[in-house]
């Protein structure tokens, strides 16, 4: 099962839905479209992984990778809806402390307002 | 059902790795996230073997097999490429690659958090990564 990413626009928020399984192979679409020029321009990126299967160290390397870049920008990163297994694999390497994970749409938005 | 799966260094192939794991170890009663943790965990050295030891040369092959044991499971992967020299590993400082964007580079950190035993061996050209994870024992008496 491939990648797919949906993008939900409202003001300056994006949000982005995954569907699949982010492995070496797919992840490199998630790493294109979190490189879009465009994609500086929101102030808030709300990552749905509700039906995130599977990340393995591709796809927490493609969310390290544009971390600081966010960060930088004023750019807030809110991962929420996550699978248990799932969020298992960001705790194990402790990213969980340096990434920003809450349980629903509503705290994430709650999160992002602050 | 075989213990073991062959597929070329090609990266779609992950899929077929991963679905292979899930499969075989379907009888066993191991929770979501150990079944997951071990998916990741052959992920990781699959990943590898086919970026790094073998370029993505779809006409090079890498077997998996599988052989459970009384309280553990074992894990073998077999190549022909390129060794991976273990001894040039650094454990990754998280922190770090966020400061400079590194995309890679956390992967071998992953297998060594989640497996009880991870070896590299090589030998006559063949390449060997052996894993292994303890599980409990009632959960393999299926």
């Amino acid at each position: 099962m491939a990648m797919k990413i949906t993008n939900h626009i409202k003001e300056k928020t994006l949000t982005l839905s995954l569907d699949g399984e982010l492995d070496a192979s797919s992840s490199v679409l998630l790493d294109e479209e979190l490189s879009k020029p465009e994609i500086m321009l929101f102030s808030k990126i709300l990552v749905d992984c509700e039906n995130l299967n599977y990340i393995s160290s591709a796809g927490l390397g493609v969310f390290i990778s544009h971390l600081q870049r966010f960060e930088d920008a004023q750019i807030k990163l809110i991962f929420f809806n996550m699978q248990e297994k799932v969020k298992n694999v960001f705790e194990i390497l402790g990213l969980d402390l340096l990434m920003t994970i809450v349980s629903t749409y509503d705290e994430a938005l709650t999160v992002a307002n602050e | 059902m075989n213990n073991w799966i062959t597929i070329s260094c090609n990266l779609n192939n992950l899929q077929l790795v991963r679905d292979f794991v899930t499969d075989f170890l379907s009888p066993y009663a191991l929770s979501d996230t150990v079944l997951n943790q071990i998916k990741v965990a052959i992920d990781e050295i699959t990943a590898n073997v086919i970026i790094h030891s073998n370029k993505k040369d779809d006409n090079k092959f890498l077997k998996l097999t599988i052989t459970p044991m009384q309280d553990c499971l074992l894990f073998e992967i077999a190549d022909k490429g390129e060794p991976f020299d273990s001894k040039k590993y650094k454990k990754p400082d998280i922190s770090n690659f966020i400061e400079q964007g590194k995309k890679g580079g956390v992967g071998l950190a992953l297998v060594n958090l989640i497996m009880d035993k991870v070896e590299f061996t090589s030998e006559n050209g063949s390449n060997f990564c052996r894993l292994a994870k303890k599980v409990e024992t009632n959960s393999l008496s299926a």
